[in-house]
Formats: C-alpha cells, sequence, structure tokens
C-alpha cells in the first residue's frame, strides 16, 4: 500500500519535471529550428556537414538539449516507478498543453480557437488517463 | 505539405512511442532507482534495451528537428500525437502491462485532437529570412 503510493507520488513528480524541462527544450529548439531554416533543404544545398555545424553552433539549440536532457533523466526515473502507459502520454500530452501557452508567449505563433480545442481534448484525455 | 514532410511527421510519430517502450522494457529490469542513487541513473544508458530506446530517441530527434525547421511547435506536436496509440498497443500486446478502459478513452481523445489541429495549416507565421541567418551562422 504505502510502496503503490510512492511508486504513485514519484510517477508525478517525474511527470511534472519532464512537463517543465521538456517544454523549456521544445520551445529553445523551436525557435533554433526556426532561425536557422528548412534543414531538408539547406542538407539538399549545402550538405549534411554544413547543416549539422548550423545547428549544432546555435546557442538556443544547446540549452533547449541540456532542458531535453533533464526530461530524459526524469523519464528514466518516472519509468523505473511506474508504467510507460501513463507516464509517456500524461507526460507528452500535458508537455503539449503548456507548449501551446509556452509558443503563444514566447515564439509568438497564432494558436486559434482549433489549437486550443486540441489543447482541451487532450487536457481531458490526460485526466481520463490519471484515473 | 508533401511526401517529405508525411513522413517526417511518420518518423516523429513511430520513433518516440518505439523508443519510449524500449527504454520502459530496459529499465524495468535495471529496477526501482531512487533520487540519491544517482550514478545507477546514469549507469542505466548501459542496459542494451535502454542502449537500443537510445538509438531510436535519436531518430525521432532528428525527425523531430526536422519538422520543426518548417512548421510551428503548435501543430509539430499534437500531428506527431498518433504515435500515443501506437505506444499504447505496444504497453497492451508486447509489454504486457494493462491498460484499462479509461485509458483507452483518454487515449482516443488525444488523438481527436490530433485529428482537429492537423487540419489546419503548419505555420501560422512566416519565419525570419533564412538568408540572413544563413550569413550570420555561416561555419568557418
Amino acid at each position: 500500500m504505502i510502496r503503490h503510493a510512492i511508486s504513485n507520488l514519484n510517477g508525478w513528480l517525474s511527470i511534472l519535471a519532464i512537463v517543465l524541462a521538456s517544454s523549456a527544450g521544445d520551445v529553445l529548439l523551436s525557435r533554433a529550428m526556426k532561425q536557422i531554416g528548412d534543414l531538408g533543404l539547406l542538407r539538399a544545398r549545402r550538405g549534411l556537414i554544413f547543416v549539422g555545424l548550423l545547428v549544432l553552433r546555435n546557442r538556443y539549440f544547446l540549452i533547449g538539449v541540456g532542458c531535453m536532457a533533464v526530461a530524459f533523466y526524469s523519464l528514466l526515473f518516472g519509468l523505473s516507478w511506474n508504467d510507460v502507459s501513463l507516464i509517456g502520454p500524461a507526460a507528452a500530452s500535458l508537455t503539449f498543453v503548456a507548449n501551446a501557452i509556452a509558443a503563444r508567449i514566447f515564439l509568438h505563433e497564432h494558436v486559434d480557437h482549433r489549437r486550443w480545442a486540441a489543447a482541451l481534448l487532450v487536457g481531458a484525455g490526460v485526466v481520463l488517463m490519471a484515473l | 505539405m508533401n511526401l517529405r514532410k508525411y513522413l517526417v511527421l511518420a518518423g516523429v510519430s513511430v520513433f518516440a512511442p518505439v523508443g519510449d517502450s524500449l527504454l520502459s522494457y530496459g529499465m524495468k529490469q535495471v529496477g526501482n532507482i531512487s533520487l540519491g542513487d544517482f550514478s545507477t541513473l546514469l549507469l542505466a544508458i548501459t542496459n542494451p534495451w535502454v542502449g537500443l530506446g537510445i538509438v531510436l530517441l535519436l531518430g525521432f530527434f532528428a525527425s523531430y528537428m526536422t519538422a520543426l525547421s518548417w512548421a510551428d511547435l503548435t501543430y509539430v506536436l499534437p500531428a506527431s500525437s498518433l504515435g500515443y496509440v501506437l505506444l499504447a498497443f505496444i504497453a497492451r500486446f508486447a509489454l504486457h502491462e494493462r491498460v484499462s478502459v479509461t485509458r483507452w478513452l483518454g487515449i482516443a481523445l488525444v488523438s481527436s485532437g490530433v485529428g482537429f489541429v492537423t487540419s489546419g495549416p503548419e505555420v501560422s507565421r512566416r519565419p525570419p529570412p533564412r538568408a540572413r541567418n544563413d550569413a550570420a551562422m555561416e561555419p568557418s
């Protein structure tokens, strides 16, 4: 009983850590990629090495990868305590809702009614998955 | 949207759930890790299933970066969420985890959200001119 409670607590703590670190990482990586441009076209025009160097020299990319590393180890921690069918969808779906807010604020994306509706559907899905 | 872009989104959708599932399988072999046992957490990547999971997640990362270079973050994330359905099937039939009816309903709602957002455009505003950034970030 106590072990089950600890397992659930650790699972949800890891989900919180994944959401925060992953959202920060997603926003930073998105900003980096928007700065660089279409990777497929650049690779066709200038080659893979050029694109690799371009990406690795972008500071938003490097900080974003750092955030993703924190999210990754939080995921490993969570998976050692709870099922992948809870940790995976719950963390990723909550990250999606957090990203919709962060993208509007930090990336100035136009999050229209369609995208907000999608956020609500995903949020409701997360609640059901947690029951 | 063209075939190349759909393939990139498919890569994001497939690599992530399969990689996560391999990580889950590997971490179950490693066992429970406490917060104070950080060295075991770092050494977990030496487990072959965890290692293979990481390779697939690198494939996911490459696809994800490519998708973010031509589409909004608020488009890429939900558009690639169909992987959760795949994840549920893997959890149920390959990892033999119990997936309740309520969780299946939750996954169905997530999938509905995906359908909602993918019916719209992938970019809501124009990215900055590429030429300016090419010049600024030219590798020496």
